[in-house]
């Protein structure tokens, strides 16, 4: 059994020599409310208080902060800044931050022993360990003052970048006392807030990133420019794993400004003076593809493998009372859900600007994977990683496709074969066509009902193992992890559950993380059968949810609470519905009402979406609503358009015309409440992603009785007087 | 043979062919990176620009057609009256997330308003539609947009 | 000869007769009928030369001249699927009664003309019947390139044995009885092949009837341009009045003042045909569009001049279906003006205003102004739900833009939708498109 006192040894060396399974899964899921014992390792920086890696306080009292998770949106440099500073006592209008370096000494996630941004997890993994930080760098300063003051310590208090002795009114800046309280040792163990004191966390911040990104200053990876810099545009075959066969040039090199052109494996890449002259060059490139083995996959027959898989038996993930006896009574329901492949889209298209000079590799790009962007980076230059500097930028999204290194590894190889820095950009087309997928999932679910409960849940989850290649090591005994993500912890007290894996690869399409990860494909199923059973037991769907959460009192408050904010049950006209989402997903309780309306012809209108959220204690609540919001949007965007098909081995979208997005002109009214709590904070970057597809999927079936399986949502299916 | 354009104010002169767009004029010639590249074919707005005052999708505005015409970039849209009062409002409303987008909302939103002072939620529709934010802060955006015509400060 | 055998004879006269006069009726004139000046034999025309290539390239080789002749007939379009080498076929033209396929023209000997005869090729380009004694489906436009002079199509002849041989065999027709009897068309052939070359009109100016040459010949604008009648030939009766072919809308091209060229100015003309843009005008998209790109815009100046001198001379026929004149420019704000069908304009908003604006004046380039383009007049809206559906792409020297094609995520009832909004705000009549016929233009268009 794992305890919560074990969750600190989760350390990168468990987690790479195996034996973790259940530790990482405990961990993935659960927030780390035990910290990481260790002291956080100080480094030396001249002339500053240094404490550890996360705190640099000058003698002007201007307070860095490092950033050990990366900024792409969700608002985690002002989250991480507000608990350090929370801790430090620092005066917030002082407060800069600043990118960490890569470095997993010092800035490794606690969850995955890798500086990695994902899962929702900055906030949970990082909460005790920044605290602690913050505060040991506090009774530090406070002993410097102490000790100048010749007072005792505990007489001393912090507050807004300064120590103040009460009894005799003395007060020293941080700044003041920077040198000093370099010299002092940190405390073994010095204590953090009670939460009642708080004055930074829980309070609407503004954020540290915004001021800069409303007048063009932020720089994000596609902004770096550097001394003698020229531009490269990418073609990868458009074929997966196909190879570059012939190469005709001759035409792109008489175009002004084309300087070379690359010739990599699978790929080849014009660099010219500026991103046109590389467009038109590779446009004015003749290119034969070794098309390779899979030049006839498509998603048609994928989705049939995946179907022929999951009629397969799985493996058993968690399986509690007796399944095979409790589904072989009562009211039997069966279906399967089904979801697509979807690409990331980041707004800004994916890139990296790499110089390979003969002393080192120095790269500039916006990662959520600082670490291995370097060891990659370092295979691919042929230099050892201690040679591969990197810059990080801010994000312009990252929804877990900045979680893979491919761009920054062929930009090393473009790199490579000039001695001038050069900043490799992917066109849209390019961006969508070569992602790495969320992948293809079916998902079936057989229940019985007694009593108007569930009685029964076998619950089957067919779909690749994004773990098993991006982990290894968290891949264990056939189980991603990730995959069957709040499936094992279905909210509902099911008295006999069981859920199998079945790990079933689409050939040759990469597949990887995507915002709301593993929950996405779950919560989608979970919550419409869910629904469906409520219909077949005749029951309202929040009444029917609320009899069986009546052990999971978070949830059961939030969709309480959401009930009434969203006017359930109250009437509504033809053709209109109301759906509901709970999830647990990233250790937040979320409940969430969708109001749509679908025309004559199938068309949805959103008109307004209720979501009440506890995510524990929240750091930032403006930022928790934000994210709410826009992982909404995210989510729902999905539901309404999202799917990327293949046809001969290609990926058959390309841009925003044919991979659609949700605009401003189809967004209703969206009301989120951040319920107070005490909690230790849960994760919630991802989470409104996975609330609004069953929402909106079960509004729909409510307002027409047409029970979709599928998404992206037919609208042919919900033309009235239709029938699925 | 030179171009020369104004931009900001500023008279800049470079050497560029006729049909490449203003986007990368912008961005790899004059080194302005808050203009950004999201689709290049004028269905995301990350990459929009005012020309006399108009919101323009420079990704696909061949810098041959902007001889002798006003550009202004996001760099310095916050010394016109609309812009400044967006530029506000978007921090009051905390619309901004990962940002990538919001050169080119602002850049429309601040069109916008110079236009129709006082738009409703049609016209906020009408101009603001043509920009993406994958993000999704569109509900901030109405609400930024509808604080900055309201004139009321935080 | 007995009273019966009389009576007979009789009969089998008048049927005779009836049918020739039905033949007569149906095939109508000739291209060239209009202009009513002597034709003379081309040796006979001494004014200037008006077949082969522009004087530039007189001294050029064989296979050069044969390049510009192909070009001039736009042989390439047709033969190539996009995406597959050029001049290897089967590219798909969807019939009302199945798919027919263009065939392989490389020089390859299996699946390409590798093996054709001089004369086996005039065969094909002039009389439409295959190396194998089999007749063409006039799809190939062998009733107007049979003005070619033999010269002429030797040329191309030579200019296709040059280029690489490609193996690629054409997919087999997928048309339905009885249209897939090829031996049917020798009769089609025997009435709507006018089989004869181009004779020159003395009363003509040299110019005139090179652009003639150009047009008929090799061009053949009528092809798309003028209606069919009821035996599936032109009816140049209503020469270039303007007809609906594959899915496109051909506009009307005669001198009509108020539906056809006659409002052009000359140098309007010369800018369509040789960029695919002329100001006020719009841009060339569809079928057009690559008539364009890989056609007229590699014309020599004097040859585009003389199409446009040509294209003059045609006489008015007014197109009913099309209102008298393009409407003005459209209100600067979505809420003036046409603003009915919530659904085509919210469409509009989210794809389209960036490029069009609100008022149909671009705020990008002038090729993507909507005021004052057929297509947004035309109250069957035809060529702009093909727009949305396939998007367009054009370059000139200056600038370069495309249209993406929303057909792939965007439903049927959208473009729909979007079309009527379109033609409602910046044309003279709104549209009325269904879902329907959006499915349907997607059914004809080739591929
Ligand atoms: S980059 Fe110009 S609109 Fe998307
Ligand atoms: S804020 Fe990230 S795309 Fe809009």
């Amino acid at each position: 059994m794992i305890t919560e006192k074990t969750l600190p040894n989760v350390s990168r060396r468990t987690l790479l020599t195996g034996g973790l399974a259940t530790g990482f899964l405990l961990a993935f899921h659960l927030p780390l409310r035990a910290a990481v014992n260790e002291p956080v390792q100080r480094d030396a920086t001249d002339g500053k208080f240094a404490p550890n890696a996360f705190i640099r306080i000058d003698e002007t009292g201007r307070t860095v902060l490092m950033m050990p998770q990366v900024e792409m949106g969700q608002g985690t440099y002002t989250s991480i800044s507000a608990v350090l500073a929370e801790e430090l006592d620092a005066d917030w209008s002082k407060v800069e931050v600043q990118h960490a370096p890569p470095n997993d000494k010092l800035y490794a996630n606690p969850t995955f022993g890798l500086q990695v941004t994902g899962n929702s997890n900055s906030i949970r993994a990082w909460w005790m360990p920044l605290r602690k930080a913050g505060a040991t760098a506090r009774a530090m300063l406070v002993q410097a003052a102490a000790s100048q003051w010749g007072v005792d310590a505990a007489s001393c208090t912090a507050s807004k970048g300064e120590v103040a002795h009460a009894a005799s009114g003395r007060k020293l800046g941080y700044g003041e006392l920077a040198l000093a309280a370099q010299g002092q040792t940190p405390p073994k163990d010095a204590a953090v807030k009670d939460p009642k004191d708080f004055v930074l966390i829980g309070q609407p911040l503004k954020r540290l990133d915004t001021p800069d990104k409303v007048n063009g200053k932020a720089l994000y990876g596609i902004d770096a420019i550097l001394p003698g810099m020229k531009i490269a545009a990418i073609a990868n075959c458009p074929v997966f794993g196909g190879k570059v066969g012939k190469v005709d040039d001759s035409a792109a090199m008489k175009i002004a400004g084309v300087r070379k052109v690359v010739v990599l494996d699978d790929a080849v890449a014009v660099i010219g003076d500026h991103m046109w002259a590389a467009k038109k060059g590779l446009e004015a490139l003749k290119i034969e593809w070794n098309e390779g083995p899979h030049a006839g996959i498509s998603t048609k027959d994928i989705w049939q493998d995946l179907r022929d898989a999951s009629a397969k038996d799985g493996v058993v993930a968690k399986s509690t009372g007796d399944i095979a006896k409790a589904l072989a009574t009562g009211d039997k329901f069966e279906a399967s859900f089904e979801l697509p492949f979807l690409a990331h889209a980041s707004m800004e298209p994916i890139n990296a600007t790499v110089h390979v000079r003969p002393d080192a590799c120095e790269i500039w790009t916006g990662t959520q994977i600082m670490t291995r962007v370097q060891s990659e980076a370092a295979k691919a230059a042929g230099v050892p990683a201690d040679k591969v500097i990197v810059n990080q930028h801010l994000l312009g999204g990252g929804f877990g496709r900045k979680l893979e290194p491919d761009m920054v590894v062929a930009a090393v190889k473009i790199a490579r074969q000039v001695d001038y820095p050069v900043k490799v950009i992917w066109t849209r087309e390019e961006d969508i066509q070569h992602d790495v997928y969320r992948p293809v999932y079916r998902d079936q679910v057989t229940a019985t009902l007694v009593d108007g409960k569930v009685a029964a849940w076998k619950y089957k989850i067919a779909g690749s193992a994004i773990l098993a290649r991006w982990l290894p090591p968290a891949f264990q005994k056939g189980i991603d992890i990730d995959a069957i993500d709040a499936a094992v912890d279905a909210p509902y007290d099911f008295a006999n559950f069981h859920v199998e894996y079945v790990r079933a690869e689409p050939p040759a399409v990469p597949t990887g993380f995507w915002r709301g990860v593993g929950p996405n494909n779950n919560v989608f199923a979970i919550e419409c059968a869910m629904d469906e059973l409520a219909r077949k037991a005749g029951k309202d769907p929040i009444d029917f949810r609320k009899s069986m959460l009546t052990k999971n009192p978070r949830m059961l408050s939030v969709l309480n609470q959401v009930a009434e904010k969203s006017g359930w049950g109250q009437p509504l006209p033809a053709r209109v519905g109301r759906g509901v989402c709970v999830q647990p997903s990233f250790a937040s309780f979320i409940a969430t009402v969708v109001e749509a309306e679908i025309d004559d012809i199938g068309e949805i209108v959103l008109r307004r979406i209720t979501s009440v959220v506890d995510t524990g204690i929240a750091v930032n609540p403006d930022t928790v609503k934000a994210q709410i919001e826009g992982g909404l949007i995210f989510g729902l965007t999905a539901a309404l358009y999202g799917e990327i098909t293949i046809d001969k081995g290609r990926v058959q979208q390309s841009n925003f015309h044919d991979y659609r997005m949700m605009r401003i002109n189809e967004t209703p009214k969206i009301d989120v409440t951040v319920v107070k709590s005490g909690e230790a904070p849960g994760g919630i970057g991802e989470a409104g992603v996975n609330a609004g597809p069953p929402a909106l999927r079960n509004a729909i079936y409510a307002a027409t009785g047409v029970a979709l399986r599928r998404l992206p949502i037919d609208r042919k299916l919900l033309a009235a007087g239709r029938k699925a | 043979m030179a171009t020369v354009l104004t931009i900001n104010g500023e008279t800049k002169s470079f050497d560029a062919p006729p049909e490449m767009p203003l986007l990368w004029v912008l961005r790899d010639i004059l080194g302005m990176t808050g203009t950004k590249f999201g689709c290049g074919i004028a269905q995301c707005g990350a990459c929009t620009v005012h020309v006399d005052g108009k919101a323009v999708r420079s990704c696909v505005l061949p810098v041959s057609a902007v001889a002798n015409r006003a550009i202004t970039t996001i760099e310095h849209v916050g010394t016109t009256p609309s812009g400044a009062k967006v530029q506000k409002a978007w921090l009051d409303a905390e619309v901004i997330q990962c940002g990538y987008c919001q050169s080119g909302q602002i850049m429309s939103a601040a069109a916008l308003l110079a236009a129709t002072p006082n738009p409703d939620d049609s016209d906020i529709d009408a101009a603001m539609a043509g920009n993406i934010c994958r993000c999704g802060t569109y509900v901030r955006i109405r609400e930024a947009i509808k604080l900055a015509a309201s004139g009321r400060q935080s | 000869m007995s009273k019966t055998m009389r009576i007979l004879a009789s009969l089998v006269v008048i049927a005779i007769v009836a049918v020739a006069l039905g033949v007569w009726i149906i095939r109508g004139p000739g291209p060239l009928d209009f202009a009513s000046g002597t034709k003379v034999a081309l040796a006979d025309y001494r004014a200037g030369k008006p077949t082969g290539v522009p004087a530039s390239l007189e001294k050029a080789s064989l296979v050069e001249r044969g390049e510009y002749l192909a070009k001039a007939a736009d042989c390439m379009v047709c033969h190539t699927k996009p995406g597959d080498k050029e001049y290897s076929g089967g590219l798909g033209f969807k019939l009302p009664f199945g798919t027919l396929y263009s065939t392989n023209i490389t020089p390859d000997k299996d699946t390409g003309i590798g093996n054709y005869s001089d004369q086996d090729f005039l065969n094909a380009v002039q009389h439409g019947k295959r190396h194998d004694g089999a007749r063409l489906y006039p799809a190939m436009p062998y009733t107007s390139y049979t003005f070619m002079t033999d010269e002429d199509v030797l040329a191309v002849k030579a200019y296709l044995f040059s280029l690489p041989a490609v193996a690629a065999k054409a997919p087999e027709n997928t048309l339905s009885f009885p249209f897939n009897q090829r031996w049917a068309m020798m009769f089609w052939s025997a009435v709507f092949n006018p089989d004869t070359r181009f004779a020159p009109d003395a009363s003509k100016s040299p110019e005139w009837n090179r652009g003639a040459y150009l047009a008929e010949a090799l061009a053949h604008c009528g092809e798309c341009h003028t209606p069919r009648n009821l035996g599936f030939a032109l009816d140049n009766r209503k020469k270039f009045a303007g007809a609906i072919t594959a899915g496109w809308h051909a506009f009307n091209i005669s001198s009509d003042k108020a539906t056809g060229l006659g409002n052009w100015r000359d140098e309007d003309l010369i800018a369509y045909l040789s960029l695919g843009h002329a100001p006020g005008h719009g841009s060339a998209s569809g079928p057009m569009g690559e008539a364009v790109d890989h056609s007229f815009s590699q014309f020599a100046p004097e040859d585009i001049r003389g199409i446009v001198a040509y294209l003059r001379s045609v006489p008015p026929v007014p197109s009913p279906d099309l209102p008298a004149g393009t409407a003005p420019i459209a209100p600067a704000s979505h809420k003036d003006g046409v603003t009915a069908d919530a659904r085509g304009k919210k469409v509009f908003a989210s794809a389209c205003a960036s490029c069009h604006g609100w008022s149909g004046e671009s705020p990008v380039s002038p090729m993507a102004t909507l005021t004052g383009t057929w297509a947004v007049n035309d109250p069957a809206a035809t060529n702009v739900a093909q727009i949305v559906l396939s998007g367009t792409k054009r370059h000139t020297p200056d600038s370069a833009l495309s249209m993406p094609a929303f057909g792939n995520a965007y439903s049927d009832d959208e473009i729909a939708a979007v079309a009527n909004y379109v033609t409602a705000r910046f044309g003279a009549k709104g549209s009325k498109l269904t879902a329907k016929d959006v499915a349907e233009l997607r059914e004809q268009t080739a591929e």
